[in-house]
């Protein structure tokens, strides 16, 4: 399977990567190059064969209905490039 | 009962009737303490980002751990709507970008939900039942808020119900009516509640719908391309979003266009969907199962002990009530829509005539709460003094209409039925002297009319009754006086 | 008396024991010789201060017979754990300014056990690379050369490189990795030292900034098989806050070291000897290391692992799908960088901030992952990979069960390769985990040990791989490779 521009274009907003249009055919044939690679998979026969879904045996651990966490908002957008009032600022969103 | 249910909701277009078909996702946050990933709060109104834990703002290397509590109320909720319960089942990712969205995606349930297909049966207001198929039901994170008229150029981001605990219900495509759509709602709120498992507040968000609306012309086989009408926050909108979508689909059907499958929104103020296609672009979820994450997985004895501690549910209960208690379809299925409601009616009810439980509760107590705007556990009156109340009646202590005028006393002041009737001397006169002096008395004063009822026109006998009622202040037991005027005046 | 830098953990825990010399004599030390070594680039942030401050209060902690197992060790942390009040950037640009309010859980646990921070270690970016040349802050280098050729700068291995340089340029006693396809045991293999990928589930993943969390597990990486297990007794334990963290008991794995291995089984697959075949060079090595277990008492079997081809491209899809995934919290909204130019919509910051702030290599591995999840592609891509995974687990389960306690491989295909020489192509690269990456996807231990230099004079790693939480017969037969070989040989650097 080779990514044509297009595609790549669509994944990359799919992805929310800016690529520059001069970018699109080198990294589709980088892409395609990678794809191509990774199609030897095809020759193995998976007939039957139960995808993994995880390596550890083990099921999946349970916490109790208790409040345990939160309550420090100053901690949560101390990293925050812009905030205000304790909110997260974004570019105002047109719904 | 028959899955497909029969409808006579038809739309008319200019090449005829068209039936719509209707199914619904409704989006139920679940009732737990902490939520469905992290140890933070669940409580609404908190101050911005107090109720967020590292994990729920997706701090680099935060890792989910399941609340016991969501999957209990989970497995709840699919007993209450008679589902197959998956012992197994899947969180997926729900992959994309958006500004409330903090880890790009959302940890959902897509190939393998934790409950299957189940039924709900709906209750129409003619009396009449029908069911709605549930497709399934499955467990995700609810994402932030975002205020978008706090400044000029930025919206605001607050993740407090960021992971808060949902339940998607989804239903099968088997309404064919808005009136099916609201009564499917109001069912699914009764059940939840019921349940315990979500307060289903519409208004508040903690119920939200999603209405997938395509027509066809009747008879036609097969289903045409639906639309989704997102987050319809009440069940009037529900209705109303169902008819002005429909009638869309027909417009464009007639006009000889095609209807695009889309995701809409509805606008109560000016009564439309618009296309929210802005936000649809190239949407593309790419789920795959969530690999912080193990397959969720408990035996039969977990889901054993839940159905357990089931209540009685509203279906079986109209049925007991209808049973029991000799109520018709439409009375019983009124009473059962809340619990406490039930139960109270039941107190009453509880070695009474039913049916008269019944009326006092439906049309007497449900006005009075109405007018009041209170709910049941704040009614003026008890289930004990409303059934006190019937007592005085069926032993004739007091009259029907005397009875009403007690209970509104017993509304005003709280007081119990019995003590207000002796201390206002409501008590019917059944003492055959009094009421025969009464009638001497109407008698005596109105010989022409006396004469009348003797020369045959005995219509004027209610005439009597009501004079004869008039001088007892109404004490009188109108069987009584009827009978006792027939004799004096008739022989 | 030997340099304080060249000491072994557990020549370091006696002498600070005996008081011969300080916590604080031993991170300073190390404080100097990472200035005089400071052109090996293997730390993204040093971390002098704090280092000095955890020395002290190490120092007062042995005075008051209070010492735990890693006390006043002066370590490197790879710059993937969170570290509270220190910046953690992942390698790369888009968290250049992040400073977690958090610890990670592995890193806690060592500051338990008594543990220094001399700084964070540099990586490739997001854990994605073998060579250390997609970090966002300069490639770590190589404190090896090829013989005779002094000028011709290496790579340390990835992504944990400024690990492996750190510890074997002897300015860390020792330090964690992150291993995802080979992220421990390729730089241990290229850089000489000793690194192991424990059992998946036998580290808490929590706080680790996420690349592909079904593979990733933090492992220790140090100059001695012992030391290895000092730390690996450290680092591992059950932790509630990780789903995928197993609840199991952490055994004495310092103490399963010198037990030998008389009558282990150490299966040797014929697969390990790919088709365009593998440097004769390398074989001999790997012949060389089955030699000196069977003369250890071990007895060697060949046994088959024959999905062992199909892993890298397995593992080229499952991995970049999961990190496209992982990745998507980098979007400048709650940390980070941002970039933000007048009018810009929601998806314009989205889309310039993630342009910006992620390297090639990253990108790349997002847009093959996104890919592989997209509609109509999942089946063929995804499904394909984790159904050949199964496989790849199934063969070796075959040879475990097939009465196999060890199966030794090379660690790598070849030895440090020089700077600039694979960046401009992906798969080539890639290659260069083909013997860890089967491995990663059954979530086995695997332990990379130095046997033997190169006929270039380089480091060569042999690979021991284990039954799932069956660390202790690995570091077993890596001590007793490790006996037999016999490696001591220093990188030039240290010699000059």
């Amino acid at each position: 399977m080779s990514l044509d521009k297009e595609t790549v274009h669509r994944i990359a907003f799919l992805a929310r990567v800016a690529v520059p249009d001069d970018q699109l055919d080198p990294l589709s044939r980088e892409l395609s190059g990678i794809l191509h690679w990774i199609e030897q998979l095809g020759e193995v026969d998976t007939t039957s064969v139960e995808p993994m879904t995880s390596v550890a045996e083990m099921t999946l651990p349970w916490r109790d209905d208790v409040v345990t966490d939160g309550g420090y908002p100053e901690r949560v957008t101390a990293n925050a490039p812009e905030s205000q009032d304790g909110f997260y600022l974004v570019p105002k969103v047109v719904e | 009962m028959d899955a497909t249910p029969e409808t006579s909701y038809r739309l008319r277009g200019e090449t005829g009737d068209w039936e719509v078909v209707i199914g619904l996702e409704v989006h139920a946050q679940v009732i737990s303490t902490a939520k469905l990933f992290s140890g933070a709060s669940t409580t609404f109104g908190a101050a911005p980002n107090s109720q967020v834990s590292l994990v729920d703002a997706a701090m680099p290397g935060m890792l989910p751990v399941i609340n016991r509590a969501c999957v209990e109320q989970a497995v709840r909720t699919g007993l209450g709507l008679r589902a197959h319960i998956n012992t197994t089942s899947v969180f997926a990712r729900k992959n994309y970008f958006y500004a409330d969205l903090p880890q790009g995606y959302q940890i959902s349930q897509y190939e393998q939900p934790i409950v299957g297909e189940g039924s709900l049966v709906l209750d129409m207001p003619d009396g009449a039942s029908r069911t709605v198929g549930i497709e399934r039901l499955h467990l995700e994170q609810d994402a932030g808020k975002s205020l978008h008229d706090q400044h000029p150029s930025r919206s605001f981001i607050d993740l407090n119900r960021s992971g808060v605990a949902l339940m998607e219900i989804v239903s099968k495509p088997d309404m064919r009516s808005p009136e099916e759509a609201g009564a499917y709602l109001r069912k699914l709120r009764s059940i939840l509640r019921y349940l315990g498992t979500c307060d289903g507040n519409m208004e508040e968000g903690s119920m939200r719908a999603d209405v997938n609306v395509s027509v066809r012309k009747v008879g036609e086989p097969g289903l045409r391309t639906r639309c989704e009408v997102k987050n319809v926050n009440s069940v009037r909108f529900v209705m109303q979003a169902i008819e002005v979508e429909a009638m869309r689909h027909i417009e464009i059907w007639e006009s000889g266009a095609e209807v695009e499958q889309e995701t809409r929104l509805f606008d109560p103020a000016r009564g439309e969907t618009r296309s929210m296609r802005s936000k649809e672009e190239a949407h593309d979820y790419r789920y795959f199962p969530d690999p912080d994450l193990l397959p969720l997985t408990f035996d039969d004895a977990f889901v054993d002990r839940i159905r357990a501690t089931l209540p009685e549910l509203p279906d079986d209960k109209k049925a007991r009530f209808i049973a029991d208690y000799g109520l018709t379809p439409y009375d019983a299925s009124v009473l059962v829509v809340d619990r406490k409601e039930a139960d109270f009616f039941e107190a009453v009810a509880k070695g009474r005539d039913g049916k008269a439980a019944a009326n006092w509760v439906i049309s007497t107590l449900f006005g009075t709460l109405n007018k009041r705007g209170v709910g049941i556990e704040d009614s003026p009156v008890s289930a004990e003094n409303l059934g006190k109340l019937i007592d005085l009646i069926a032993d004739d202590t007091i009259s029907g209409r005397i009875a009403k005028e007690v209970y509104e006393i017993m509304v005003e002041t709280g007081g119990a039925p019995d003590a207000i009737v002796e201390e206002r001397g409501l008590k019917q006169v059944t003492d055959t002297g009094a009421i025969e002096a009464a009638i001497d008395q109407v008698m005596a004063a109105n010989p022409d009319k006396v004469e009348q009822v003797k020369g045959g026109k005995e219509k004027l006998l209610g005439w009597f009754t009501g004079q004869v009622m008039k001088a007892t202040q109404g004490k009188a037991n109108p069987g009584m006086v009827n009978e006792l005027l027939k004799k004096k005046i008739l022989g | 008396m030997t340099a304080l830098t060249d000491l072994t953990i557990a020549e370091a825990r006696a002498g600070l024991a005996a008081g011969d010399f300080t916590a604080t004599e031993l991170t300073e030390a190390h404080l100097a010789a990472m200035e005089a070594r400071a052109g090996l680039n293997a730390y993204i942030t040093p971390t002098a201060e704090r280092a000095l401050a955890m020395a002290k209060t190490s120092d007062a902690r042995i005075h008051a017979g209070q010492a735990g197992t890693m006390e006043g060790i002066p370590i490197a942390m790879k710059d993937l754990f969170c570290t509270n009040g220190v910046r953690t950037t992942a390698g790369s640009t888009i968290l250049g300014t992040f400073v977690p309010p958090y610890e990670s859980t592995v890193s806690a646990k060592l500051w338990d056990a008594g543990a220094v921070l001399l700084g964070k270690a540099n990586q490739d970016e997001f854990a994605m690379g073998s060579s250390n040349e997609t970090s966002a802050f300069g490639n770590a280098v190589n404190p090896w050369t090829r013989a005779g050729d002094p000028d011709t700068t290496l790579v340390p291995g990835g992504s944990s490189g400024g690990s492996a340089a750190a510890v074997a340029g002897r300015i860390a006693m020792a330090a964690t990795g992150t291993d995802t396809g080979g992220s421990i045991r390729q730089p241990a293999s290229f850089c000489g030292i000793v690194g192991l990928k424990p059992t998946y589930g036998r580290c808490s993943r929590w706080g680790i900034v996420a690349f592909a969390s079904s593979l990733d597990q933090a492992g220790p990486m140090a100059r001695t098989v012992t030391d290895t297990a000092i730390m690996m007794g450290a680092m591992a334990g059950h932790d509630p806050q990780d789903s995928t963290s197993a609840p199991v008991a952490v055994p004495d794995f310092a103490a399963a070291v010198e037990q030998g291995v008389k009558g282990l089984k150490v299966g040797i697959p014929k697969e390990y000897r790919p088709e365009q075949g593998l440097s004769p060079e390398i074989d001999a090595i790997w012949a060389q290391g089955m030699a000196m277990l069977r003369d250890a008492g071990a007895e060697t079997v060949d046994i088959s692992l024959p999905h062992t081809k199909y892993a890298l491209p397995t593992y080229y899809i499952i991995a970049p799908a999961e990190a496209s995934s992982n990745l998507a919290r980098y979007d400048g909204v709650r940390y980070g960088l941002r970039v933000l130019e007048e009018g810009d919509s929601l998806n314009d910051m989205y889309c310039k901030t993630r342009a910006a702030g992620f390297g090639a290599e990253v990108k790349r591995r997002i847009l093959i992952g996104t890919y592989a999840l997209s509609a109509g592609y999942y089946d063929a891509y995804y499904l394909k990979a984790q159904k050949v995974r199964t496989l790849i687990a199934q063969d070796f389960k075959a040879a475990f069960d097939g009465g196999v306690d060890v199966i030794l491989t090379p660690t790598t295909p070849s030895a440090a390769f020089p700077i600039g020489a694979e960046i401009d192509d992906p798969v080539t690269m890639y290659l260069n985990d083909v013997f860890t990456v089967p491995t990663s996807l059954a979530g086995l231990p695997g332990l990379s040990v130095p046997v033997a230099l190169t006929s270039e004079g380089l480091p060569q790693g042999l690979q021991l791989i284990g039954r799932p939480f069956d660390e202790e017969t690995v570091l077993r037969a890596g001590r007793a490779l490790e006996k037999a070989a016999g490696f001591t040989a220093k990188p030039r650097l240290l010699e000059g």
